[in-house]
Order: C-alpha cells, then sequence, then structure tokens
C-alpha cells in the first residue's frame, strides 16, 4: 500500500480525506451521539496510555516510556478501562477513541484508528446485535440501502461454506480444505493449534462473502478464540462472541463479557505462556482491571466497531486511508 | 542473508519463494476480528513471468532477492550470447539467448537497454521503448495509396518485421514502438 510517496519533502502535507468526506465524518459522529443520548448511554474518556498491557498474541501494543522511567503502552482498545467505569457502577457507557495498534497497515488498516465502543448492562449478544445493525444502518442511511441482517453461527459458516466443523475438525483437515480451495500453506504455520488454520479459512474464504448487500452477523466463535468473552459450556463449548459483517469487511466485534476474575487471570496467564512460547514479548497484566472484576462487573454485553471503516463505506471508499485526515504515511 | 519482514512489504519488492526471485505485484495486509494476521500477495516470477497468489504470517520474514535493474549498451551477438556494457565502468556482461528472447529482434547496436540482474547475473533485457530502424525488405507499395486500412510486411535490419503503411519502402528508416510492436513514423535521418 503506497497512499501517498513519503520522501521527506513535505509536498503530501494536503490531508488524504477530502472535506467533503471530513464533513461526513463530523456528522456519522454527531448521528452516533445523538443516538447514544437518546438511550441514556454516557460518553466516557479513559486514558491511552495505560502501565498494563493487552495480552493477546496478535495484538502489538506501542510502548513508550514515561520521563525515561516507567513504561506505559498505547491501549490498543479502551475494553479494560471501561470495564474498570462498569465495575464502579458507571451505568451503560461508551466512548469514541483512538486507539494504536503496532504493524497493522493495509487497505483496511491504519496502526492509529478511531474505534467505538459501547457496554450494556444486561443485555444479551441477541439484542445487542440487534442494537448494532440499528445503529449502523442508522448511520449508512439511504446511501447504503441493506437488506434485513443474517445470523449465521460461526459452526453452520464453515459447514455450508467449506463443509467442516470448525469446532472439532483437526489441523490435517483444516490443511486439505484450504488446498482444495486454491490455498497454498504460508510457511511456518504451526501444526498443532488448529486456530490459525480457522483464521487462515475464515480470512481468505469465508469473510469476502459475508455481509453482502445486508448485515451479516457471526456468533458462537470456537472456545480456543474466546479473548474476553463468556464461555458457554455447550457441546462444544463455544465463546459467546459475534462479529458484523458488511461487503466483506469486518466492521465489528461483541462479547457476552467474562465477569469471572478467576477465569480472567487464567487467561491472561495462558496468553503470556503463549507468548513466551513464541518468543514474544510478557506482558504486565492488568492487576486493576482484575481486582474491578474481583469486585464485580455487572453482567453485560459490550461491542467495538471500527469507526473509520464504517466512515468508509458511508462515504462509498474502498480504503481507510480516503477517511482519515492524516494516515500514518502523512501522519 | 538479507530479509524482509512482512510489514516491509509493497510493490516492486524483489523476495526469493523456492529458491526463485519474484517482485511483489500487490500485498494485502488481511485480519480476522481477533487472530492471526496475514499478508495475502501477488508476486510475479522474474525468471518465468508467472503471477502467483501467496499468504505468509504477518510478521515473518523473507529472504530478500538481489535484484537491481541497470541501464545498459548493448554491443553485438555471436548468436549464442548478447554482449551489453556498463557505459560508466566499461565492465560488460553476457546474456543468453534464453534471456533475451523475443526482444533480440528489438536490439540494435548500441541500444541503451534496461537489464534486469539477479545476483549480478542478467534475468531479463528490456529494449528501448521506442527503437529507429532501416527497412531491408518490403513489397513496393502501389504510389499514392494511403489509405488508412492497408498496410503490409516490412523486415528491418535486425530481422523484426513489423506492418508498415503502403507508402513506406524499401531503405526508409522508421521508428517502432517495442512495446507493442507497431510502426510510429517515418524519421528522417
Amino acid at each position: 500500500m503506497s497512499v501517498s510517496d513519503a520522501d521527506g519533502s513535505g509536498q503530501d502535507w494536503r490531508p488524504a480525506a477530502g472535506l467533503d468526506v471530513l464533513r461526513l465524518r463530523a456528522q456519522v459522529l454527531a448521528t452516533l451521539r445523538a443516538f447514544f443520548a437518546a438511550r441514556s448511554v454516557l460518553e466516557v474518556d479513559t486514558p491511552a496510555l495505560s502501565s498494563a498491557a493487552v495480552t493477546d498474541l496478535h495484538l502489538d501494543s506501542f510502548a513508550t516510556a514515561y520521563a525515561g522511567g516507567p513504561v506505559f503502552y498505547l491501549h490498543t482498545s479502551p475494553e479494560l478501562p471501561m470495564k474498570r467505569l462498569l465495575a464502579a457502577g458507571s451505568g451503560c457507557i461508551y466512548q469514541i477513541a483512538k486507539v494504536f495498534r503496532n504493524g497493522e497497515t493495509g487497505r483496511l488498516h491504519n496502526p492509529e484508528f478511531s474505534l467505538l465502543e459501547w457496554y450494556r448492562l444486561g443485555f444479551d449478544l441477541e439484542r445487542l446485535m440487534a442494537e448494532v445493525a440499528d445503529l449502523v444502518m442508522l448511520v449508512l442511511g439511504d446511501r447504503l440501502p441493506l437488506q434485513a441482517p443474517e445470523y449465521l453461527s460461526y459452526g453452520a459458516l464453515f459447514q455450508r461454506a467449506l463443509g467442516l466443523d470448525p469446532h472439532t475438525a483437526t489441523v490435517a483437515a483444516l490443511t486439505a480444505c484450504a488446498a482444495t480451495h486454491g490455498l497454498r500453506a504460508p510457511p511456518g504455520m504451526p501444526q498443532d493449534d488448529p486456530n490459525p488454520w480457522l483464521d487462515l479459512l475464515l480470512s481468505h474464504c469465508l469473510e469476502p462473502r459475508l455481509g453482502q448487500g445486508r448485515l451479516s452477523f457471526v456468533y458462537d466463535y470456537p472456545a480456543a478464540q474466546a479473548a474476553l468473552a463468556r464461555i458457554r459450556p455447550d457441546h462444544p463449548p463455544v465463546a459467546e462472541r459475534f462479529e458484523l459483517y458488511l461487503d466483506g469487511i469486518e466492521l465489528a466485534n461483541g462479547f457476552q463479557e467474562l465477569t469471572d476474575a478467576a477465569e480472567q487471570r487464567r487467561r491472561f496467564e495462558r496468553d503470556n505462556r503463549l507468548r513466551a512460547a513464541r518468543q514474544l514479548p510478557l506482558l504486565p497484566v492488568d492487576e486493576r482491571f482484575l481486582a474491578a472484576l474481583e469486585f464485580g462487573l455487572p453482567d453485560c454485553a459490550g461491542v467495538a466497531l471500527g469507526l473509520d471503516r464504517l466512515v468508509m463505506m458511508a462515504a462509498g471508499k474502498t480504503c481507510v486511508q480516503d477517511v482519515l485526515s492524516f494516515p500514518l504515511e502523512r501522519a | 542473508m538479507a530479509t524482509y519482514s512482512t510489514n516491509e512489504f509493497k510493490s516492486g519488492l524483489k523476495i526469493i519463494l523456492d529458491g526463485d526471485p519474484y517482485t511483489i505485484v500487490e500485498n494485502e495486509f488481511v485480519k480476522p476480528g481477533k487472530g492471526q494476521a496475514f499478508n495475502r500477495v501477488k508476486v510475479r516470477n522474474l525468471k518465468t513471468g508467472r503471477v502467483v497468489e501467496r499468504t505468509f504470517k504477518s510478521g515473518d520474514t523473507v529472504e530478500a532477492a538481489d535484484v537491481v535493474e541497470v541501464e545498459m549498451q548493448y554491443l553485438y551477438n555471436d548468436g549464442e550470447h548478447w554482449y551489453f556494457m556498463d557505459q560508466q565502468s566499461f565492465e560488460q556482461l553476457s546474456a543468453n539467448a534464453g534471456t533475451v528472447g523475443d526482444n533480440a529482434k528489438w536490439l540494435k547496436e548500441q541500444a541503451v537497454c534496461q537489464l534486469t540482474l539477479w545476483n549480478g547475473l542478467p534475468l531479463s533485457v528490456s529494449p528501448p521503448n521506442f527503437v529507429t530502424m532501416t527497412i531491408i525488405e518490403t513489397d513496393p507499395g502501389v504510389r499514392g495509396d494511403t489509405s488508412s486500412g492497408g498496410g503490409k510486411p516490412a523486415t528491418l535490419e535486425t530481422g523484426a518485421i513489423v506492418r508498415v503503411p503502403l507508402f513506406v519502402q524499401t531503405g526508409e528508416v522508421i521508428k517502432v514502438d517495442t512495446r507493442t510492436g507497431d510502426y510510429v513514423s517515418r524519421v528522417k535521418e
């Protein structure tokens, strides 16, 4: 991706997004704030700098040092401090936050981007998905008329399109399935963990077909991909998590939030063990967040939505750089 | 061994895959909501010209190919090898018939060509976009016939055959676009 050829001469000082798009962006923000105000969801603001970092294996936090001293991390999402607010009794909250993910650059990624994240007390995922659909369709409105949303379980999605059960398939079966679909296995794929193979099939074979003319919600993820979602002890157990797709593009990720502090600590520690095994840096676990969970996180569902992508779709653009004033190449 | 991380991927980057040099044509960063990120690339094999798709785990590294583009002057050929000279250092190197391929017919002595070198050896030779050459043989056209739909084959000094308008005659010098093989115009000596 090369949106501008930065040669250091400063010739690319102008915004990447047109002024019409920047006006649309402001309009979208106003619409979102009105949407939440009407539903009595409180706008909050949490710090971008945090002494703890997310342990997720596939997220790389920017690290910086305060006055040459202690390390602070730029947040990859405002999830943990927002849950501290929930535990402290905030009620339903939302935030529009700039977040940072190192190494993520592409047509749909800028390492600094805007998330709309919100939490609803007492909501189950079904209710939250319906609210997400309302919000997205309100923003896109007649710019992009959509049919009624579809809801697909992760298992049904794989079963229908690829003819395999993602909850039980072995690495060998997933490798064979990738080959059948003309996908050459990337070098160095693990042979003992099916999840990267599921990610490969999902991102290459399934995602492009999702959200054609309507919102597609995918729910009930493999338990190993729960992140901070609750696991429902079905057979097989599934993560109470959903992703929203439109036009083959992931727009949002939601959880029935895990409220069990001990389980949460085990997941963080497992992440760090896996990080050690892959020679990734170990990260300080967020003890304040765990203390908040111990104190008590109310039953809630939460979702994070990629705001730049939503604006991109509202503007009829095909890359997020077209809706950012100054994407990384011009930052 | 020099390597590139997938974070450095962009079109034009030269890498080694299965022992062959490739150039990246297209690079797409794909990441499912949570989980493993991939770089999905289209790459062109610099030996065969074939374009294939490959996927890498983001963050992985790939061997860099020592591939450079240089301008060299074409000197002569002996039927087996085509000889080129660096106009600054006067160093010479040769490319075999397979490397020069069909472009041999556009190579006129002293033409400045674009050579792609891999580890110092030629992978491909591109002639200048436009060359001027003398017609050594073409049927005499009917005088006065300048109808645009017409044309006739003409053999050039290097053996290349191009279609020229009927009024162009043997012994004349013409300008040809080597990318399309099309006649452009007559050239006054």
